[in-house]
């Protein structure tokens, strides 16, 4: 039986720096664009209701979506190598191109986001107990509520105001979308064999609204309100996993290609992250701790938020990392 | 219609690297980096081996990846099937390095994308690429794999010839003659 001795590969990017591809800034960017979506897409169903909801969290998510967004497009600008070239993305449409696809779409949820937390100020959140406790978040979103009140133009606020379920339709709807491509984003760079499989895009949206619901969690004072998003928070979180297995089990029963990339996650080199970094912190631990805390077993604590949130970034990282080192072996 | 085509004779290439060389001067590439490379393998079981050298570059893919997935439009395909990336459109985003399956794009120092054009600014005035005007073994061929006399054509007609990955779907214009 024939088998290789020796390959001498001159192709890593540790040999040849010009061979990187992408480091922590898109990581980060995949993280936020995640927790973005998930939270206009969990504003979004509330803000589908006839009232204005009572609960802190409809108006966090609004709030916070534009501004991690911004963040996270930040990042991915820092990852351009030529950063004056970047407005190149708005000067043509690719219909091929996920990426494409991407940055028009990262165009439409800005202001889509922006309006929804405007409508969000203007009806939600007139009293404390709606805003959390800590007075320095507190007091710029007060102030904000009374300046829009007290300047924004009446007929705007009403068009807005009325606006509110078809401003919410579409925060889900795109919502959705930014969830979704960045995983078919990864799974078009066919180079790459851990990122072909068709369930990174569901599995990006999963882990973007657990992580959403988790930050709420986090923000909100009302301890029923935690509770009900905790619930939530458990099911997602066995969606995701669902949606991991699979994932492996797609990559496992594929060419040998695709069997040498899930290989990175059974024996490789990226096997202990991704099973302390993702399975276990990520979606095990969280899912027990509040699982315990249903059953009345353990205090309602912060740590299952935390680890999911944590969980959701590892998520990003690693497969963004393993991803790239995964290949197509020809020598 | 032309396409135009490379193979590289594996029996007589010694693997002296004088198209990496000969590239990078034709084409100023910058320090440390180079469009083309030479690696080795080497197979069997001890005593018993068999030693192949491959040139390797740039594809030429007829459905190339790093085309569809470029979202500026900057990797395109220009005369004869010539993957080319027009740097005034390139964001140095490294879509299209992650879309390839043979490694052939890196970031250059200003910042775009860069890779082998076949020295399409030679071929259009009637020469050929500058690796293949130097190879000293004359081992490599280029030319339009749809003109059945040209010397491409009638080598890939003649020779048991094989492209690499052809699994990953990209339909090469790459061959090695074995």
């Amino acid at each position: 039986m024939p088998a290789t001795e020796i390959s001498s590969v001159a192709v890593n990017p540790g040999i040849s720096p010009g061979l990187h591809i992408w480091g922590w800034e898109v990581a980060a960017y995949l993280f936020l664009g995640g927790l973005v979506a998930g939270l206009m897409v969990l504003s979004g169903v509330m803000h589908r209701r006839r009232e204005p909801p009572p609960e802190s969290f409809a108006l966090w998510g609004p709030l916070l979506a534009p501004v991690l967004l911004g963040a996270g497009m930040f990042a991915l600008f820092l990852d351009l190598e030529h950063k004056l070239h970047f407005w190149r993305f708005y000067a043509s449409f690719q219909i091929a191109s996920p990426m494409s696809w991407g940055s028009w779409i990262l165009l439409l949820v800005f202001p889509a986001s922006l309006l929804l937390a405007v409508v969000s100020l203007i009806e939600c959140g007139g009293g404390a107990a709606r805003q959390p406790e800590s007075s320095w978040v507190a007091a710029p979103v007060s102030g904000a509520q009374r300046y829009l009140r007290e300047r924004l133009d009446k007929e705007v606020a009403d068009f807005l105001r009325a606006q509110r379920g078809h401003l919410a339709l579409a925060n889900i709807v795109l919502g959705v979308a930014l969830g979704i491509y960045t995983g078919i984003l990864l799974g078009a760079l066919g180079a790459r064999p851990l990122w072909n499989s068709p369930v990174l895009g569901p599995l990006f949206l999963l882990s973007g609204l657990s992580s959403a619901a988790a930050l709420l969690a986090l923000l909100e004072p009302s301890a029923e309100a935690r509770h009900r998003l905790g619930s939530l928070d458990l099911r997602l979180i066995a969606g995701e996993a669902a949606a991991l297995v699979l994932m492996l089990i797609g990559l496992a029963s594929g060419g040998a290609a695709q069997r040498a990339a899930a290989h990175l996650f059974f024996g490789g080199a990226y096997t202990a992250l991704f099973w302390i970094g993702i399975a276990f912190t990520g979606l095990l631990l969280p899912a027990v701790i509040e699982f315990l805390h249903r059953r009345g077993r353990a205090q309602a604590t912060v740590y299952p938020a935390v680890l999911v949130l944590l969980g959701g970034f590892a998520l990003r990282v690693i497969i963004l990392f393993a991803g790239q080192a995964s290949r197509w072996e020809y020598l | 219609m032309a396409r135009y085509g490379m193979a590289i004779d594996l029996r007589t290439c010694t693997g002296c690297t004088a198209c990496v060389v000969s590239c990078k001067v034709e084409n100023q590439v910058d320090g440390g980096l180079s469009r083309d490379r030479v690696t080795q393998r080497v197979t069997g079981r001890f005593p018993s081996l068999t030693l192949e050298i491959f040139s390797e570059r740039c594809n030429q893919c007829a459905d190339a990846p790093c085309v569809w997935n470029c979202p500026t439009g900057a990797s395109h395909y220009n005369v004869g099937g010539i993957v080319m990336i027009d740097e005034a459109k390139c964001t140095g985003c490294k879509a299209c390095i992650a879309a390839c399956p043979y490694d052939a794009r890196f970031i250059n120092q200003r910042g775009y994308a860069e890779k082998c054009t076949f020295c399409l600014h030679r071929v259009k005035e009637g020469l050929e690429p500058a690796c293949v005007a130097t190879c000293p073994s004359l081992a490599m061929v280029f030319g339009d794999l749809e003109d059945p006399e040209s010397d491409i054509s009638r080598s890939l007609a003649s020779r048991r010839h094989r492209a690499l990955l052809p699994e990953a779907g990209t339909r090469p214009n790459h061959f090695y003659l074995e």
